[in-house]
């Protein structure tokens, strides 16, 4: 795998950084080399903040930004009317945005031609399952799908594996997380 | 073990397979992980260290003085103001020969205040007489905060071991963890030839110094930094052949047939190697030389880097204050005066407060040297690079 570089658009308190986390960490587990780490700006709850991750089979060396992903994973879609997501990504780059309208909808809103566009309602998931809108781990299974950047079931092991650690006292939280991610893996739409 | 860790909670991992004594901490960004996940530790009772929180930084080097005079294995934790506020206590620490292994995250030091990298606070302590390693990512951080101890043991000298602000501290990468037990072997136990606490043989310790024997102390302690690098070698190479992991004194990167170098400290000699493959790709003869050793200076090993180019771009992410550019510049460039090889030489400093420096960017540079080369001659010594107006 050449190298490939993911951009997640949030806002704060949504989770961009833990999920840019948690997969460079599956990723790991599945013999790659990664980076993953956000933009430390001012940033405040609710205001724009940006993740990324690199991902490649080789190590990778450079500790610059990252300009030009293949990748853009948008946790709000309210960010599009602000920032510009889709900035340095290439022709045949990929766009997954946390949505209730159609693929087609978001690529005319973002006026895109040849890239490719999966939306999900990862809100509407995390309310339904979580009880709580917090769209960052249902997009992990969304983003495996699009990308295929990972087996989906090791990506899986992986997450629930961080989570026990990180509530080790709240098993539906863990159980919460894993049931959103599979959901949104099966209901991620082009 | 492969696992992914922030430099930060890599740094945390080799304090607590280290399992030190003594740590006297107090936190600040970005350097704050590393204590919080080390008191966790302390809590969590997976090491045996005597952790003492303390109100200032200030007091934090001084708590570890004491300890270490004591004959603990001592270490903290600290970034930009902290080590400014430990300065007073840093040439304390080394004038007592006390082997203090300090977990640094390299911030921008205020005014304007930042949070972000440059390496201004540890060039500011870079006389007090501590060995200073700068790492490129969190698996050289992690190794080399292993490494510093048992160099700083053997030497009877202080040091500091940091990474870069968030690019580094903050940035989760693949690191390659060594089995929890093989590091106290690795290390072994500190060998004290004077305790404080060893009431049957006193000591006295800082006691007044005068004219009739503070020199001869002070020479001393020069003198331990003259004969240390042949230690960091010794312990680098054990490092190697126990984990596999190689590391030098400079770190060199395509030099053997390159026309022009880019010398350089930090994570940014990851970036600028990427740089090197990319011009290498174009047919162009580059290469790369990272400082890792900045203090002592590795005079011999940098002037053989050195002296294998025409022309050198030194990039210093600090600035002297004194109109002569950056410290790694000045240091490069003081080391030639007597090489029968001078390379040209010209300083960019760049990146203060954490500004972005890529791989284009470090590609023009390159091509700038390219310049210099054909032109012979270096236009402008000392330039500010990324900075607007310039």
């Amino acid at each position: 795998m050449a190298l490939l570089e993911i951009r997640w658009h949030g806002r704060g308190g949504q989770g961009a950084k833990t999920a840019a986390l948690l997969i460079g960490d599956a990723a790991v587990e599945t013999g790659k080399y990664i980076q993953a780490f956000p933009e430390y700006g001012p940033e405040r709850m609710g205001a724009p903040v940006f993740a990324f991750n690199r991902i490649a089979d080789e190590p990778i060396l450079q500790h610059c930004g990252i300009k030009t992903p293949q990748i853009v994973v948008v946790l709000d879609p309210t960010l599009m009317e602000t920032v510009d997501v889709t900035e340095g990504l290439p022709e045949d780059g990929i766009v997954l945005v946390n949505s209730q309208k159609s693929a087609e909808e978001i690529k005319k809103q973002l006026g895109l031609t040849s890239q490719k566009v999966y939306v999900i309602d990862a809100s509407k998931i995390s309310e339904e399952i979580l009880n709580r809108d917090l769209p960052n781990t249902p997009m992990l299974g969304a983003l495996i799908k699009a990308s295929k950047l990972l087996e989906f079931e090791p990506m899986l092991a992986s997450v629930q594996n961080r989570l026990k650690k990180k509530f080790p006292n709240r098993p539906e939280v863990v159980q919460g997380n894993i049931k959103a991610i599979k959901r949104a893996y099966e209901e991620v739409g082009v | 073990m492969i696992v992914a860790r922030t430099g930060n909670e890599a740094m945390a991992e080799a304090m607590r397979q280290i399992n030190p004594d003594v740590v006297a901490a107090y936190p600040i960004t970005p350097a704050t992980e590393i204590v919080q996940l080390f008191a966790k530790f302390v809590n969590d009772g997976l090491v045996d260290t005597e952790f003492v929180p303390v109100e200032s930084e200030h007091s934090a080097c001084s708590a570890c003085c004491g300890a270490s005079a004591s004959g603990a294995r001592v270490m903290t934790s600290t970034a930009s103001q902290g080590l400014a506020l430990m300065h007073e206590i840093l040439f304390i620490a080394a004038g007592l020969r006390l082997p203090i292994t300090i977990c640094l995250v390299n911030r921008s030091l205020s005014s304007p205040i930042n949070i972000h990298c440059d390496h201004s606070d540890t060039m500011a302590s870079r006389d007090a007489g501590w060995l200073q390693i700068y790492t490129e990512n969190a698996q050289e951080a992690y190794d080399t905060t292993i490494q510093l101890v048992k160099m700083a043991e053997q030497a009877l000298l202080p040091g500091i071991v940091s990474t870069d602000a968030f690019i580094i501290s903050h940035g989760m990468e693949r690191v390659e963890l060594i089995d929890d037990k093989e590091v106290p072997k690795f290390l072994g136990e500190r060998k004290v030839n004077y305790s404080l606490l060893d009431v049957d043989n006193p000591i006295t310790l800082g006691p007044l110094d005068l004219q009739d024997y503070f020199f001869e102390h002070k020479r001393s302690e020069i003198d331990a930094m003259d004969n240390v690098l042949p230690i960091i070698e010794k312990v680098q190479k054990e490092f190697g052949d126990k984990f596999g992991r190689y590391y030098p004194i400079v770190d060199e990167y395509k030099l053997d047939d390159a026309e022009v170098a880019i010398l350089v400290m930090g994570s940014t000699g990851g970036t600028a190697k990427v740089a090197v493959e990319r011009m290498r790709e174009k047919g162009k003869k580059v290469g790369l030389i990272r400082a890792r050793v900045y203090r002592p200076f590795p005079k011999d090993a940098m002037t053989k880097a050195l002296s294998k180019v025409k022309v050198i771009g030194v990039m210093d992410r600090s600035d002297t204050m004194s109109t002569l550019g950056g410290h790694l510049y000045n240091d490069a460039r003081s080391i030639l005066y007597k090489s029968d090889n001078q390379p040209l030489m010209k300083n960019y400093i760049y990146g203060l407060g954490g500004r972005d420096i890529s791989i284009e960017e470090i590609e023009a540079i390159y091509e700038q040297l390219f310049d210099i080369q054909k032109s012979g001659e270096v236009d402008k010594d000392v330039v500010y690079f990324g900075v607007r107006g310039e």
